[in-house]
């Protein structure tokens, strides 16, 4: 097949040039590729946290306590002798663990009431929304602390807690999606045909709502790290001695003066990954749909 | 727009109604028996189970709930909040002693957000490409994504502890000591303004850079109006409609940034004061201090929807 041809077939399938338009507007700006690099990188970190650390997380050595960096010690050890590198490579899977199940539970519960509020209209969606209005008058921060503190800390109770305090947005933005889509000639064709509401909702309307849904997504793994990492910090989080870069940050603060690092090394990978999550939902939300700027 | 002032005063009156609703039921159906609003766990432990049904009865948590739902909503509006566990004072009055403080710094912050914020993302859309626009850019980015108790780790360590220019904790009322209230202010509202300051700049640079596409403009433009007069009264009006919608977000923000804040710098304001509480498990004033903030929120999300009707007449009033 020569080159030209090839061409021709691939334009006349839209399937292939829309993957291509996504990947050549997501993939071209330098942030977002950084953004995903930097990503992928703590992925694999949490994933391999055990080959790659150099120390064990939690085994309190004290003679080395308190040192600065050296060639032993990259990043110094704090109070207890512990290697703040090796703390901050296992920080990691605390936070993406909590940022992957929290988000997915908040999209869940946020696709179900968005799509229920929007798609029924009238009463159902005015009791969802004011619900919804009402979670949001709590600061995110401030919901999550009140649950945690009402439930006891922990991993599954900071969970919980951070996906209730999340669900809204997701609801609010779900149900705008579907009071667009709603309306469209091909969800009036499959009530025409009888298909049952409970059909139309999960095979015609959620998949049309996807990439807004993305995007906030990818947005929200950052915030939920965030907000984790401000609970640990506070005290109301994960409990030490499980190594969170809240928890890390907190205790480095009684050594602000002597080891600043303490406090700025997992301060600074907490902020990195972060912006990582922030660059790459910018950069899906200009390759996916360029209408959604200044929405999400 | 009156109707539809009256319309979203109802509505608000509907969720300020299913918050209280929200705080009453969280405190009394989530693990943890009702009791403890009262008495401390460990008081709980040496009580038996008569003085337990005593306690019950004399503050009333015998009674149906939707009675003492009512009673509560009907103290509340009276401005008693209940009493503390820890020392039976009234949380009321904790409560208004440490409002003024963090109202002092949030609107600190919210202010510095607008008049930096603002300006910078008129000018970086004007100028759009330059190299300004690309530092206020990567700015914005830095501002919206680092966590503030790092932030404030950082200045503490650079301006209080390595340079001492500044007091590295603690709150003086201005009506005290001016001089040292603002250098105590410094950091903490550097810490809460960059959020504000860096979404309004990213907000206001995509909306103004819409506006300034559309007809009307090229038609200001083509009747030779200046610069100045194109972008102040023509383009700013449209392009700040979503920065203005987006000022309640940002003070809820900056609400829920306060006791982030105020943990770090040691300032005894509502932030400290919530902390306090849920560590000590002082439900009341857990209680007393989340339905005054929630309230607060949905009034300023009420203000914000009414600014916006008042400057949009698009906005439909039915």
């Amino acid at each position: 097949m020569t080159q030209n041809a090839k061409y021709a077939l691939m334009d006349a399938s839209p399937r292939v040039s829309e993957w291509r338009r996504f990947f050549r507007v997501f993939l071209g700006r330098k942030l977002v590729l950084f953004g995903l690099i930097i990503i992928v990188l703590f992925v694999l970190q949490a994933i391999f946290a055990p080959l790659i650390a150099p120390y064990p997380a939690n085994t309190p050595n004290l003679p080395s306590a308190l040192q600065g960096p050296s060639s032993e010690h990259w990043l110094g050890t704090d109070a207890l002798g512990r290697d703040t590198l090796s703390r901050i490579i296992y920080g990691s899977r605390t936070s993406l663990e909590i940022g992957l199940i929290v988000v997915t539970l908040a999209c869940l519960a946020g696709i179900i009431l968005g799509t229920i509020a929007g798609y029924y209209g009238g009463w159902t969606h005015s009791i969802i929304m004011r619900l919804i209005d009402a979670l949001m008058s709590f600061p995110m921060i401030l919901l999550a602390m009140v649950i945690t503190a009402l439930m006891g800390s922990g991993m599954r109770n900071v969970i919980i807690a951070l996906s209730v305090a999340m669900m809204p947005t997701y609801a609010r933005v779900m149900c705008a999606q579907v009071l667009s889509i709603k309306g469209n000639d091909y969800v009036i064709a499959s009530h025409s045909i009888g298909a049952s509401n409970l059909r139309i909702m999960i095979r015609h309307i959620i998949p049309n709502c996807f990439p807004p849904l993305i995007v906030l997504a990818t947005m929200m793994l950052g915030s939920v790290i965030l907000v984790e990492a401000g609970l640990s910090f506070l005290g109301i989080g994960i409990k030490p001695p499980t190594p969170t870069w809240g928890n890390m940050i907190n205790d480095g603060r009684l050594y602000l003066l002597t080891l600043p690092i303490l406090s700025f090394a997992p301060g600074f990978a907490l902020m990195l990954l972060i912006f990582a999550f922030n660059m790459v939902g910018d950069g899906l939300r200009d390759a996916l749909d360029p209408r959604l700027r200044g929405i999400i | 727009m009156t109707t539809y002032i009256i319309r979203r005063l109802i509505l608000a009156i509907i969720v300020v109604f299913i918050v209280s609703i929200l705080v009453f039921c969280a405190m009394r159906f989530l693990p943890g028996d009702p009791i403890l609003m009262v008495i401390t766990p460990t008081e709980n432990r040496e009580f038996t189970e008569q003085q337990i049904a005593q306690v019950k009865k004399e503050f009333g948590l015998d009674r149906p709930l939707i009675i003492q739902y009512v009673s509560w909503v009907y103290h509340t509006f009276q401005g008693d909040l209940g009493t503390s566990i820890l020392d039976r004072s009234p949380v009321s009055e904790k409560i208004f002693k440490s409002l003024p403080i963090t109202l002092h710094i949030g609107l600190c912050a919210f202010v510095i957000g607008i008049i930096i914020g603002i300006p910078t993302g008129i000018i970086c859309a004007v100028r759009r490409g330059t190299f300004l626009d690309t530092l206020v850019t990567s700015f914005s980015n830095f501002g919206i994504t680092v966590p503030i108790f790092w932030l404030g780790l950082i200045l503490m360590y650079v301006f209080g502890l390595y340079l001492k220019w500044l007091p590295i904790m603690g709150y003086t009322s201005p009506f005290i000591d001016f001089g040292l209230s603002t250098k105590q202010l410094i950091m903490p509202v550097i810490c809460l303004a960059l959020f504000p300051i860096a979404s309004n700049a990213r907000q206001t640079r995509s909306s103004m850079l819409e506006v300034m596409r559309q007809d009307y403009i090229r038609t200001a433009w083509a009747k030779g109006l200046k610069e100045r007069i194109v972008i102040t009264t023509h383009a700013l009006k449209n392009g700040l409609i979503p920065v203005i919608n987006l000022s309640g977000i940002s003070l809820s923000l900056i609400i829920g940034g306060t006791v982030i804040i105020e943990q770090v710098f040691n300032i005894p304001g509502m932030g400290r004061l919530t902390l306090t509480a849920i560590t000590n498990q002082d439900y009341p004033y857990v209680q007393g201090i989340i339905l005054i903030i929630a309230w607060g929120v949905s009034l300023i999300n009420l203000l914000v929807d009414l600014v916006c009707a008042w400057i949009d007449p698009r906005i439909k009033y039915s």
